[in-house]
């Protein structure tokens, strides 16, 4: 059985991954001397938008001189896969804060870490794709050796464009939404351990006045 | 003063020419930089800073309105109104061209005067900016989020729409005055008989909602020549002042036979009263055409319709509606204070500034304290009118604007000032040069209730020495006064666009943040438009043949056509496909003899019409510099000779195939 902290620990979990179906999870923002107002794009559980309403097609625009792919967010299956996916996370870890069965915690944190390192890992793979997949015979812009993949976390000067890469506050939730899974365990240890060490302790006295 | 500055102006009374020659004007300035470096100060605008106020500058005989940033100085946009602009195509283009249309026909060119921000209880409210057209009487509005002629209307019974088109304190209405009496209706009489056969009217427009402009009713008053006009505000809202001049009806020579009465009249109308009489029936619905013309920011294009009738009233049809004022001498500005109580008058040719008190004239009108009548107009008596006369006003005084503190300002054209008068004692407290005579003159808000009260705007018809020359035409310029001390200073000198006959000034925080940054394409309803590369084309209409065309960085879509011959008429139809800010494309074909360019914002549509003359290959291109691929931004269009059977073809762009969905790897 969890202990009680922990239980409640996962409910937040559960709480926060809701909280991707609202919030962007990452933003990617050009600056350059002529768009001092910048421009910005949202990913979103579902689907890309621009930090305005023409954001985005803005950057496809920018994006035809160097050759790069269209980003059309209808096309990314992961995109359509997601809201399930954590979904069914969020779903999990509820079960697991309402039947208190630690096998289900574990299993949640588990999926969770996968999903985690699966999700930042197709992130970079499409951004490298689109930084290098270019059209090189149309591009209007080719500088011999230019690459233009924007950052994973942080910032990259592409051109006249420094593009900077954070998660948004989506992303934030579900960072702490691990996190509070990775203390809900390290509680549901330290408690079962605590306790074993009680009943040892309890049968150590028992024991010993039993031999006395 | 200076006592010489005095001698100066006195002897120029004494000679009595009415010109502004030189030797009249102020003592030459003292030109060492004393204080120069405080009051660049004031002025400089840093790269990358704002300006404080929109000015809008009317251009008279340019025709336009020019926008400026003070304190300093800087062009910011000149908005064609009442002129085509071959810079933008404007009043060129099919979309546009129907805003300059009239009962006369398309006009391309009038003289703007009188540019009246748009207030809601008698403050600035940041909608709209009007402006009349004097030669052939017409009122405009512009939009203030798109800096862009919205509407246009024709005044029918009108001859020189001058005292125009001051709004009343909710915008109810613009009001507007015949500045040279014609026969109403016009008629063919001789000219000599102007004292009996031509009248003058006085004209509420209704203007508080955009597209719906509407000659609301038309008061028919003598014919003597109405100059200019102020509603009142506060107490005196309902009520519209006029200066008159020429009550002589002179007809010939008038700078001599129009400057004999010592007093000429301001008019006093009850607007309120006339509403009430064009309610109750009092009002004559006359024949007349004009036109009523309205861009649509949904369509793009301006469309005309013609009005048949106009409500006319005749004083003696609804009492109390117009009073006279006897004011010295030909006056020109008339001007009411921000609190509504003063009706200060411009006499021209007066030695002093008449100031009437309106709870006065009202008192008079009880009291019925009628000198006399002219055509059943009561004339109140001056004395029981008067509030006060400004003594020493120098010659010439013209206009006054208010500062927020009780103050007046006044330009003074022959003695080439402004001068500074406070309602508490009618005395003049400060004068300072302008150089050189002054027209009008501008405290951004200062007709309305709430003058900012920060600086006095000076807007000159000569300047002489005070530019660099350019040959025998030079600009008139303005002047930026600071008026927050006690004495009024000099500022800055910037040329202005064509002539500035008045400006309005408006705290830039009222509009900077609503502006339209280009038009949303999902939201354009031109019958023309093209929303996406693969729905350009070309069609064929017998002789007309219609390309539908789309402009993106940096390209044209089509931008290969075939199959147009000699004698057709090609009507480019582009939309720029853009939706950023700052984005516009431009649009010529060479040998464009019937059009200028087109300069299409962002998310618009913009027809050019084009008629070829010879057969061959002719470029087209992008004529505003879109990125840095702009050169490339072109294409062509083959002509052949007529009857030579060519396929109309135009080279659109097939949709790009949807990437595979899982093709990414």
């Amino acid at each position: 059985m969890l202990p009680l902290r922990s239980r409640i620990l996962l409910a937040a979990a559960a709480i926060l991954m809701a909280g991707m179906f609202v919030f962007p999870i990452w933003s990617v923002a050009l600056s350059a001397p002529q768009y001092p107002e910048g421009l910005a794009m949202d990913i979103r559980i579902n689907t890309i938008t621009g930090r305005t309403p023409n954001d985005l097609g803005n950057i496809n625009n920018l994006n035809h001189y160097i050759g790069m792919k269209r980003i059309e967010p209808d096309t990314i299956r992961e995109l359509r896969l997601m809201p399930y996916v954590v979904a069914a996370l969020a779903g999990l870890a509820l079960l697991a804060a309402a039947t208190g069965r630690r096998s289900l915690a574990w299993v949640f944190a588990g999926c969770l870490a996968v999903f985690a390192v699966a999700g930042l890992a197709d992130f970079w793979w499409w951004t490298w794709d689109y930084g290098h997949n270019l059209d090189v015979e149309n591009a209007i812009i080719r500088v011999p050796g230019m690459s233009y993949q924007p950052p994973l976390i942080g910032t990259k000067q592409l051109l006249n464009f420094t593009a900077t890469s954070w998660p948004a506050a989506g992303g934030l939730f579900a960072f702490a939404a691990a996190g509070l899974t990775g203390l809900a365990i390290w509680f549901a240890r330290t408690d079962a351990l605590r306790q074993r060490h009680a009943a040892a302790a309890v049968a150590a006295v028992t024991g010993a006045e039993r031999v006395a | 003063m200076t006592s010489s500055r005095r001698t100066r102006w006195h002897a120029c009374a004494l000679a009595g020419l009415l010109v502004a020659a030189a030797a009249c004007g102020p003592a030459r300035p003292n030109t060492s930089m004393a204080g120069a470096s405080d009051a660049a100060n004031r002025v400089y605008v840093a790269p990358g800073a704002k300006d404080e106020f929109y000015a809008f500058m009317s251009g008279g005989f340019s025709g336009q309105v020019s926008v400026y940033g003070l304190p300093s100085g800087r062009l910011l946009k000149v908005i064609p109104v009442f002129a085509q602009n071959p810079e933008n195509g404007y009043g060129y283009n099919v979309e546009t061209k129907a805003l300059l249309n009239s009962s006369f026909g398309n006009i391309p060119w009038d003289d703007t005067h009188h540019p009246s921000l748009s207030q809601t209880d008698g403050a600035h409210d940041g909608r709209w900016l009007f402006i009349n057209a004097n030669n052939t009487p017409r009122f405009a509005r512009i939009d203030l989020a798109t800096f862009e002629t919205v509407e246009t209307i024709e005044v029918p019974n009108t001859g020189g729409n001058h005292g125009a088109p001051f709004v009343t304190e909710n915008s109810e209405y613009l009001i507007g005055a015949t500045r040279f009496s014609v026969p109403i209706p016009q008629a063919d009489v001789a000219i000599s008989d102007r004292a009996s056969k031509f009248k003058g009217t006085i004209s509420f427009v209704k203007a508080n909602e955009a597209g719906k402009m509407d000659i609301a009713f038309q008061l028919l008053v003598p014919g003597i020549d109405y100059d200019l006009g102020r509603p009142g505000k506060g107490p005196s809202h309902g009520w519209a002042f006029f200066t008159s001049y020429n009550t002589e009806q002179a007809f010939t020579k008038l700078e001599v036979n129009a400057s004999k009465n010592d007093y000429d009249y301001i008019a006093a109308v009850n607007w309120k009263a006339l509403e009430a009489c064009a309610a109750g029936g009092k009002a004559r619905s006359w024949p007349a055409r004009y036109a009523h013309n309205v861009m649509s920011h949904t369509t793009h294009q301006a469309t005309t319709e013609f009005k048949t009738a106009v409500n006319v009233i005749d004083p003696k049809d609804c009492a109390g509606s117009i009073y006279y004022l006897p004011t010295p001498k030909s006056p020109h500005g008339v001007d009411i204070d921000p609190t509504g109580e003063y009706i200060v008058g411009g006499g021209k040719l007066a030695t002093v500034i008449p100031v009437h008190s309106f709870s006065k004239m009202m008192k008079a009108i009880e009291e019925k304290a009628f000198e006399k009548d002219v055509e059943g107009i009561p004339v109140l008596a001056y004395a029981k009118v008067m509030a006060g006369e400004v003594q020493n006003p120098g010659l010439g005084p013209l206009h006054n604007e208010f500062d927020d503190k009780g103050c007046a300002y006044t330009s003074v054209f022959i003695s080439s000032e402004i001068v500074k008068w406070c309602f508490s004692d009618f005395k003049v407290v400060d004068r300072v040069p302008t150089y050189y005579s002054i027209g009008h003159l501008m405290v951004p808000g200062g007709d309305t209730k709430k003058p900012y009260g920060k600086y006095v705007v000076a807007m000159n018809k000569i300047t002489k020495d005070r530019y660099l020359g350019t040959g025998p035409e030079l600009t008139q310029a303005g002047q930026l006064y600071d008026i927050s001390g006690a004495k009024m200073k000099l500022l800055l000198d910037f040329p202005l666009i064509g002539e500035p006959h008045y400006a309005q000034a408006i705290d830039a925080n009222l509009l900077k943040d609503k502006e339209t940054k280009f038009f949303t394409l999902a939201d354009n309803a031109h019958p023309w438009a093209t929303k996406r590369e693969q729905d350009a084309g070309i069609s064929r209409q017998g002789k007309t043949v219609h390309v539908k065309m789309t402009a993106i960085r940096s390209h044209f879509a089509p931008d290969n056509i075939e199959g147009v011959q000699v004698g057709d008429t090609v009507l480019f139809h582009v939309t720029n496909l853009e939706q950023d800010w700052d984005v516009p494309h431009g649009f010529a074909a060479m040998g464009n003899w019937s059009d200028a360019e087109l300069l299409v914002m962002p998310g618009q549509t913009r027809t050019l019409t084009w008629i070829p003359k010879y057969p061959g290959v002719y470029p087209f291109y992008c004529t505003d510099f879109c990125s840095a691929l702009h050169q490339e931004m072109m294409g062509y269009v083959r002509v052949s000779p007529a009857g030579r059977a060519v396929a109309l073809q135009a080279n659109v762009p097939r949709p790009a195939a949807a990437p595979p969905a899982a093709g990414k790897r």
